[in-house]
């Protein structure tokens, strides 16, 4: 007797856990990624695409491997930034792979570029910068990285397109300083220390006035060779 | 003699094989150190002796304090510069009585008025699981404390008022499980370093244990722990405190700021045994709650325009998620109507999560929480003072408006 009450009260116990399940799936957030980074698309837009802040940058269609080194430098640290830190801190490292690819594959259009108020002599400087380089001050050409159509390579390189030239500043401004750094060996740093100010505004400025490519998808794995090592681009 | 050989081969090749695994458990019946392991997460002793990004309980993470910086200490056996040299009657004296083997006195910031209740034998596991770690060579920082703190003798008057040494005793009236949970919460838990008031010289008197405080230095509010008006879980089921401790998020509310780096760090790791065990505790603590306060005045017309904004400012940017009648989607867009945290009498929380959103821990029980965004960019002051009166006032919430003033203040809290 005692047996089969309690069978028949587990058994109520089940049906009413089943229910319970099912209306919480009916009020539930949506199972998806778009609805696990909204906590991102204030600053960064709902697809990544930025906003109008020019400090935040664009997420869309850089490569994952590359967003997901930046998560990883926010949540431990290395790169500085209090809002993201904070919001980073305590979220697995499978999750940020995750959240890294989810915008890498997100492919808003780009923004009109806005016309520069630099002078010509100023992006004429910034142009011989990012396409030569100065091989006297052993400053290589941005597209030797970041490749000829500046669209970033497959897996950790950045495009450099579609950032406004006060963003592309300050993060050059971060790594001369080395408030941003990257795994050794930081390339970035490495050239990043060789540039002046005004080679700084300069290539910010000749950067941000190119218009948007045709394709914007960075070039896949070893596409071409790096001039040097990189910690962010292991071969 | 010779026949032996081959089990001293046998032995090297374990040594060898358990001195490259991680620092985890040795799966191979080492109990003492797998104990050891899993009371040194219920202490949470990486979140203070792992710098960001640092090697695994090597120390120098700094920990600003309202008397200057602390750096926590290498606590890897390396032999230098680490416990290496300590025996396993140093370590108890340091957990037991805050004293270095040389009789030096620490500080408080290592909670040793909490460990001291501790018992012999869980301290002597904790000490096998540290000693089975790598060691690393590093050496400890300076702490940097302004004048008076720097001088240690000031520890001796601290002690006097704030530390009565001695083990935990189980309450024989109560159940095995009430005890358990009081051991963990008391003791290596060390609940009490932030869910207790704080005074100026950073002590916490006996009869104020547990009941809630503004945190030093992170200004984040960690509520009373008994009153049921607050974070007190009187009236919460054992399952909304188990999953909250376990996961992070609950039926109930959600874990953000300090209290997720607990979860994360530590709790999540415990057994549902002990888990449980804190719950029973933690809900035998609460106290009858107090009756409400009256209103005390009917809202001004500055509160009631800050009201009238305030649902504008919800219905366009938060009820999308936390629903019209503030009802949520728990556990993971939890309730703000009847939610303690909202309604508590320190307004910091709600601010700082509109200004600053913010993850609840990834856990294995929730290893993708879904995130709260900021809206500091978005929102004016009074914007955000508005939307945070109108949460704490709307739905039956006994909250009450807060200023524009509150929510500047809270724009330059640090995150971290």
């Amino acid at each position: 007797m005692f047996a089969r009450a309690a069978a028949f009260a587990a058994v109520t116990v089940i049906l009413a856990a089943i229910d319970g399940a099912a209306a919480q799936t009916t009020n539930q957030p949506p199972d998806t990624m778009a609805a696990r980074v909204e906590a991102c698309t204030p600053c960064h837009g709902n697809q990544g695409e930025g906003t109008s802040d020019v400090y935040f940058p664009r997420l869309a269609g850089k490569p994952a491997g590359y967003l997901y080194n930046q998560l990883l430098a926010f949540k431990n640290g290395r790169r500085k930034y209090p809002p993201m830190n904070y919001l980073l801190e305590f979220l697995p490292d499978p999750y940020l792979q995750q959240m890294a690819d989810y915008f890498a594959d997100q492919h808003p259009p780009l923004p009109p570029v806005a016309t520069s108020d630099a002078s010509k002599e100023v992006l004429q400087h910034g142009q011989s910068l990012v396409s030569r380089g100065d091989p006297q001050r052993q400053i290589p050409a941005c597209g030797s990285c970041h490749g000829p159509a500046l669209t970033g390579m497959e897996p950790g390189i950045p495009g450099l397109l579609g950032l406004r030239p006060n963003y592309i500043s300050a993060q050059l401004g971060a790594w001369r300083y080395g408030t941003r750094t990257a795994k050794a060996p930081d390339c970035m740093q490495q050239v990043a220390a060789r540039l002046t100010e005004d080679d700084v505004t300069a290539v910010a400025a000749w950067l941000a006035s190119r218009p948007a490519p045709v394709t914007v998808a960075p070039a896949p794995k070893g596409t071409y060779v790096l001039p040097f090592a990189c910690g962010s681009q292991p071969d | 003699m010779r026949s032996r050989s081959p089990i001293l081969a046998l032995w090297l090749l374990l040594f060898a094989s358990s001195a490259d695994a991680q620092p985890k458990a040795n799966p191979d019946g080492n109990s003492l150190v797998a104990r050891g392991e899993y009371l040194a997460r219920a202490g949470d002793c990486i979140a203070c002796h792992t710098a960001p990004e640092g090697r695994i309980f090597a120390g120098g993470r700094a920990m600003p304090t309202p008397f200057g910086t602390l750096y926590s200490s290498n606590i890897t056996p390396d032999r230098d510069t680490g416990i290496g040299k300590w025996t396993a009657e140093d370590f108890y004296k340091a957990m037991h009585y805050g004293r270095f083997p040389d009789g030096g006195l620490m500080y408080p910031a290592m909670p040793f008025a909490s460990y001291t209740k501790v018992t012999r034998a869980d301290t002597e596991a904790i000490f096998a699981y540290l000693k089975s770690i790598p060691p690393v060579n590093q050496r400890n920082r300076e702490h940097d404390l302004r004048f008076p703190y720097s001088n240690r003798q000031l520890i001796l008057g601290w002690r006097t008022l704030y530390f009565s040494e001695g083990e935990f005793k189980p309450d024989p009236t109560k159940s095995a499980e009430w005890n358990r949970g009081a051991y963990l919460v008391e003791g290596l838990g060390h609940c009490g370093m932030c869910h207790s008031p704080i005074n100026a010289l950073g002590g916490t008197s006996q009869s104020d244990a547990f009941k809630g405080g503004l945190i030093p230095m992170q200004n984040w509010y960690a509520p009373s722990l008994t009153s049921n008006r607050e974070a007190g879980l009187g009236d919460w089921s054992i399952k909304d405190i188990t999953d909250l401790l376990q996961t992070g998020v609950s039926m109930r509310g959600v874990v953000y700021g300090p209290m997720a780096e607990v979860v994360h760090n530590s709790l999540q790791y415990l057994s549902d045994e002990d888990t449980r065990a804190m719950a029973v505790y933690l809900k035998g603590i609460a106290e009858p709650s107090p009756p409400p306060p009256a209103r005390t005045t009917l809202p001004t017309t500055e509160s009631s325009l800050l009201i009238s904004l305030g649902k504008t400012v919800y219905d366009k940017h938060c009820a999308s998620c936390h629903g019209t009648q503030g009802e949520g989607k728990p556990p993971h867009w939890p309730p703000l109507a009847n939610n303690q945290s909202i309604e508590m009498q320190s307004a910091v929380n709600p601010i700082r999560m509109v200004l600053n959103g913010g993850y609840p821990p990834g856990t294995k029980g929730n290893p993708m929480p879904y995130g709260m965004p900021p809206f500091a960019g978005l929102l004016s002051d009074n914007e955000v003072a508005a939307v945070v009166s109108y949460i704490r006032t709307a739905w039956g919430n006994r909250g009450t408006p807060v200023s524009a003033r509150e929510a500047n203040e809270l724009r330059s809290a640090p995150l971290n």
